[in-house]
């Protein structure tokens, strides 16, 4: 196995330009399970872990190798939120935001959050930058729109974040648990609502039709949010599997909804 | 009792005696990293094995080629059943179960070929390559279905009383409990050095070398002396290590190459390997007077056995003769049904047949409680049973202590936890994942009694030996019994001490060719077996020792008389050296009768728990707040270790009341991870304040009894009360799921 | 070929493909107290102090830990001598069969180089990664609430 050990930005691009086949390392904590249990033999890697480029975070721009220890204590309310839900403390001092999206999978505890703000993942390589909205970027089930030869260079959010959001997940257990159901609500002052679900769909769900109806009433009554939670249930897409049903699923996705909307009333 | 009070004390105060808690002798090594467990042997030239498995619950196996295999550079041998040198086949009662496929795979994960190599690595990667062909055929994983086919290992019929004594209060209900994992933390690993002269010795993690050591001889088809037996370090068994799993493989491949050969399974493959708890399916019918007097229980029960025999005989006979609690009851008729099928085996694991019933009898007890109007404490006690009174399934009169009502008003007396949880999110279901607020939820309180047998029973010759031999320093006592982590190690410290006077003791964990079995560290018995023996030998090496030097008491300094010196160890050793070697046995019991009567068991342990619970009831999601529990233990002999048992007792009940279950597909296991199979963490860890009855065993030393099964008998049943309490569902079936409490 | 300090030593090693700093640590460099229960980061029995952070070296790959700084379970304390954590372990009898005890001691460890008295709740929190089959983390509780000053 051949390994390029980079310490900046332009020696990754250098080295996935030389072979863009090359499997990218951050955290290691989905790649190395792959490796023990998936009989995954990378031929070569790129470690992204020395590149100080890629942990930092100015501002709106959270780049993709800043661990979830860092984020849990970070200004971001509700992804702070979600980084404590991250796998264990062992777990959070390696993996990394950009592996989240990396790995793309539906359970992905970060995702929830940057559907429901709209963030964008900005991606590079040798030929350049782009930047794709975070619908664009996940694609499918542990499928995104990485390129061989490009890196997650980080995550840009919004300009104005709302200051009213929360997030919540559903495990079987109190702590090192993937979720069942997890979701992500923020809420404007005037009303503005988005919310966005995991592991109730193939990529994060935002239940457009429920953050409709909800945006427009400023100081929802108890039927309205009841409504909310209804809607979204609905627009929830949830499969039956090992680690729940897709019924729970549903009713757990309306239960969170109603929860975290009053939450940020 | 062993011990024989006597008028003259024959020895002095010792430091670190029965009573006392004294520090574990392998803390040190184990906190500092330096234990050597099964999985960190190390021997030069050795080669790695690894093991080919059957992706099928079922399947012919048309052709096995090792030839891709052994192209790869650094495989040494690839073994096939072909290559099974002696018998075929291996298991504990019952010799039924390939050691290596015959031809075809009966469960998924079963071995069908190992391999070994130079390294882990390319032993992996060997085992991959080789080249089996299987047809897949209709396999028969479900349980009902096996019984309606007769596909079963053993049925059992247990029958008492008048089966026309009816009761005006009748309940009935239908309960399940999954298939649960020991998740032992140390997976299944071992070492095998060829001797050079046919014979083979092996370092292995179990719990009963000399049983494995029946097994491996026979199907390597050499003499007994021929292949030893040595325990390495065990993390953790909970049943798991009775039966084989890699020892006869090990053997074979380093007789095979003539290299010592490791082996080390991932725990993917150890959940394959071990056999697990049986799911059970239980239907009750509980009859009582209108004054709650309890007067005819019917009861069957299916136990799914899974693809070979095991301990299968056992675990369920233990389901139907303990089917009804600690309860007394003029009619009985349980009907228990071990069956055979293409799931993954099922034998031992903690509390052996006791916990599935547990769960199902207590909550026919809350039920009946409900149906006559009573306090379901009251009902446990207006029936309790006692010492002297006879056990209703299998008429056998109680020996020694049982002390059923003082456990249960002993639980029942303790505080409650009078404070709600707060408002950190980590005192509240769902934890930090900020799913529920203090508003969200609902307190529930459980309660559970639950009660096993010690040892081995139904006519089984279960003894122990020990050997104690003193020593210019103190004493050494030798034994071939497994230390699983429990800490028999310090409790036969304590025993040889206060036996003799002489604290500086030292356990040696010796091999099959040194000294005879021990039996099995299971079954609660090894304080009571193997702890027996020492005391025996203890004593006899102590009367030796005193009758040399004239009389006076024992210490470590020598023989004291009026307080002073008067032979040095060494003086009394001078004429030679004194040991004591012993072969102790329990009681006898009898085979059963064919309706199960007869003095089956060597005696009985009870224990109750009560569990606080705060539930969310519209997402379904449970924290488990305090376990509170009354244990019938004869004598404290290390109360620190004795509370470590009741506290990792209660903690597995509670897994397999809200978390843990294999989840089984048409005989394929979906979750053969620590990702999936959910193990309680320390977050999901309840408080646990325990009461200790101490009224003494009738044979254990010193009055003790065994501790290690009860704290997981009822204390599943306790939880899921508790669930049921706060939420006013049935809950049937355990673990409760989220989506059971939810109701969706 | 990767350089690592271990312990305050430094080796070399050379770990085949992508194994972890786990396998290298046990089968190379002869280090065994670091164990190998899960191999998925989701029990804490191979926590080792990676550059000052606590990590699961069963999710490491060795290739990509070249150059880091490594303190293990056997490098807590001189020889001879007990880190306050391991003392704590086993005096109040926190050690069952001791597989996921050099886990724990790791963790612990970090824990408190960090806060040398956290609340019972932060070390639950600080331990969540670590699994305990044997004890139910009773007797390991009392062992680091002692230690902390806290009441269980």
């Amino acid at each position: 196995m051949e390994i390029a050990r980079p310490t900046d930005l332009a020696g990754v691009l250098d080295a996935l330009d030389a072979d863009p086949a090359a499997t990218l390392l951050a955290g290691g904590t989905d790649l190395m399970v792959e490796v023990t249990y998936g009989g995954r033999r990378p031929a070569s890697v790129v470690a992204l872990r020395r590149v100080d480029e890629l942990a930092t975070w100015e501002g709106r721009t959270i780049g993709s190798g800043v661990t979830w220890a860092r984020i849990e204590h970070g200004p971001v309310r509700a992804l702070a939120q979600a980084a404590r839900t991250v796998g264990s403390p062992q777990i959070r001092s390696a993996g990394t935001i950009g592996g989240n999206l990396g790995t793309a999978s539906p359970a992905g505890d970060g995702l929830p959050f940057l559907a429901a703000v709209d963030a964008s993942v900005v991606l590079a390589s040798t030929a350049g930058r782009r930047t794709l909205r975070w619908d664009e970027f996940l694609t499918g089930p542990k499928q995104n729109a990485l390129q061989p030869g490009e890196v997650i260079v980080g995550v840009e959010l919004p300009e104005h974040l709302p200051e009213r959001q929360e997030f919540a997940k559903i495990g079987a257990r109190n702590a090192m648990v993937i979720s069942v159901a997890s979701a992500c609500l923020v809420r404007e002052a005037g009303g503005a609502t988005r919310i966005a679900l995991g592991s109730v769909g193939p990529t994060p769900v935002r239940a457009r039709r429920a953050e409709e109806m909800i945006s427009a009433e400023p100081s929802p009554s108890p039927a309205a949010v009841a409504e909310f939670g209804r809607l979204v249930a609905e627009e929830v897409s949830p499969i039956t599997d090992h680690r729940s049903t897709a019924e729970y699923r549903r009713h757990a996705s309306g239960v969170l909804a109603r929860r975290l909307l009053e939450r940020c009333l | 009792m062993t011990t024989t009070p006597t008028a003259v004390p024959t020895t002095t105060a010792v430091a670190g005696g029965i009573g006392t808690s004294p520090l574990r002798p392998d803390g040190i090594p184990k906190v500092r990293g330096e234990f050597a467990f099964s999985g960190d042997l190390h021997e030069e030239g050795m080669l790695w094995g690894a093991t080919v498995r059957s992706p099928h619950a079922r399947a012919r196996i048309l052709s096995i080629d090792p030839a891709p295999a052994l192209a790869i550079p650094g495989v040494h041998a690839v073994l096939t059943q072909d290559d099974v040198p002696g018998r075929k086949t291996c298991g504990q009662a019952v010799k039924d179960q390939p050691v290596l496929a015959d031809g075809e795979t009966r469960f998924w994960g079963e071995p069908v070929a190992v391999v070994a190599a130079d390294d882990a690595e390319t032993a992996a990667r060997a085992a991959a390559a080789v080249a089996v062909r299987y047809e897949p055929l209709d396999a028969l994983t479900d349980p009902g279905e096996a019984e309606r086919q007769g596909s079963v290992f053993r049925t059992m019929h247990v029958v008492n009383g008048d089966p026309d004594r009816r009761g005006e209060v009748v309940v009935e209900g239908y309960y399940e409990t999954g298939t649960i994992d020991q998740a032992m933390l140390g997976t299944e690993a071992g070492l095998a050095v060829p001797d050079g002269e046919g014979g083979v010795d092996l370092y292995v993690a179990t719990q009963w070398i000399h049983e494995d050591h029946e097994q491996l001889y026979a199907s390597l088809g050499v003499e007994p002396g021929a292949a030893r037996i040595h325990l390495s370090g065990i993390g953790g068994a909970f049943g798991a290590r009775e039966d084989l799993t890699l020892q006869i493989h090990l053997c074979m491949l380093a007789l095979h190459t003539g290299r010592p050969v490791k082996m080390v399974l991932d725990r993917a493959e150890s959940f394959a390997a071990h056999v697990h708890r049986h799911p059970s399916r239980m239907w009750y019918r509980h009859e009582a007077d209108p004054d709650g007097t309890l007067v005819r229980v019917e009861a069957k029960l299916i136990f799914d056995g899974g693809a070979y025999q095991t301990t299968s005989h056992a675990v369920i006979a233990n389901g139907a003769y303990f089917a009804m609690g600690p309860y007394h009851c003029e009619s009985v008729d349980v009907v228990g049904i071990a069956t055979r099928t293409n799931n993954p085996p099922n034998g031992a694991m903690r509390g052996f047949g006791a916990v599935q019933v547990c769960f199902a009898y207590e909550a026919q007890m809350d039920k009946l409680a409900a149906a006559l109007g009573m306090d379901p404490i009251d009902l446990r006690l207006r029936n309790a049973l006692d010492a002297g009174d006879r056990l209703p399934t299998t008429g056998q009169v109680i020996e020694g202590a049982f002390p059923v009502a003082e456990v249960i008003r002993s639980l029942a007396a303790m505080p409650l936890p009078d404070a709600g949880p707060g408002g950190d999110p980590r005192h509240l279901p769902g934890g930090a994942g900020l799913t529920t607020t203090a508003a969200d939820i609902r307190r529930g309180v459980g309660f559970a009694v639950g009660f096993k047998n010690i040892a081995f029973a139904e006519s089984f010759d279960d003894y122990a030996e020990a050997r104690v031999t003193l020593t210019p320093d103190g004493l050494l006592v030798e034994t071939a019994a497994a230390e699983v982590g429990q800490g028999m190690v310090t409790v036969l410290q304590q025993i040889a001490r206060t036996a003799t006077g002489i604290e500086q003791v030292e356990v040696a964990f010796v091999d099959t060719a040194a000294i005879g079995s021990a039996g099995s560290t299971s079954a609660s018995r090894q304080t009571q077996m193997t702890g027996g023996a020492v005391l025996e030998a203890a004593e006899a090496v102590r009367d030796e020792a005193l009758r040399r030097a004239g009389g006076g008491t024992l210490s470590g300094e020598g023989v004291l008389r009026d307080g002073v010196v008067v032979a040095t160890l060494a003086d009394v050793l001078a004429e030679g050296p004194i040991t004591e070697l012993v072969r102790f046995r329990h009681p006898p019991t009898t085979a059963p009768s064919e309706t199960g009567q007869g003095d089956l068991h060597a005696g009985f342990s009870v224990a109750a728990h009560r569990a606080v619970v705060d539930v969310d009831p519209d997402l379904g999601l449970v924290r488990v707040v305090q376990v509170d529990t009354a244990q019938d233990v004869g004598k404290a002999l290390h109360p620190a270790a004795l509370v470590g048992q009741l506290e990792g007792g209660i903690l597995q009940g509670v897994g397999m009341a809200v978390m843990e279950e294999l989840r089984i597909d048409d005989g394929v296991v979906r979750n053969a991870s620590f990702t999936d199979y959910l193990l309680p963490t320390i977050l999901d860890a309840p408080d646990v304040e325990a009461v200790l009855i101490e009224e003494p065993d009738h044979w254990g030393p010193f009055g003790a009894k065994g501790v290690g099964e009860p704290p997981t008998i009822s204390s599943t049943a306790a939880v899921v009360a508790a669930i049921r309490d706060a939420t006013g569902r049935d809950l049937t079936r355990a673990p409760v799921r989220p989506e059971d409490v939810a109701g969706v | 070929m990767i350089r690592l300090t271990v312990n305050g030593i430094e080796h070399t090693a050379e770990p085949a493909g992508a194994e972890s700093l786990l396998a290298t640590l046990r089968d190379r460099l002869g280090l065994a107290g670091s164990k190998d229960a899960c191999e998925q980061g989701e029990c804490g029995s191979c926590s080792v102090i990676m550059d000052g952070e606590l990590v699961c070296s069963c999710l490491v790959m060795a290739a990509d830990a070249d150059g880091s700084e490594i303190t293990t379970v056997e490098g807590l304390a001189p020889a001879g001598e007990l880190h306050p954590v391991q003392r704590a372990l086993v005096e109040a009898h926190g050690v069952q069969c001791g597989y996921c005890t050099p886990g724990f001691a790791v963790a612990a460890a970090h824990l408190f180089e960090r806060e040398p008295s956290p609340s019972a709740d932060d070390i639950k929190e600080a331990l969540s990664g670590n699994i305990c089959r044997c004890t139910g983390y009773g007797a390991i509780l009392r062992a680091l609430t002692g230690l902390a000053g806290e009441e269980p």
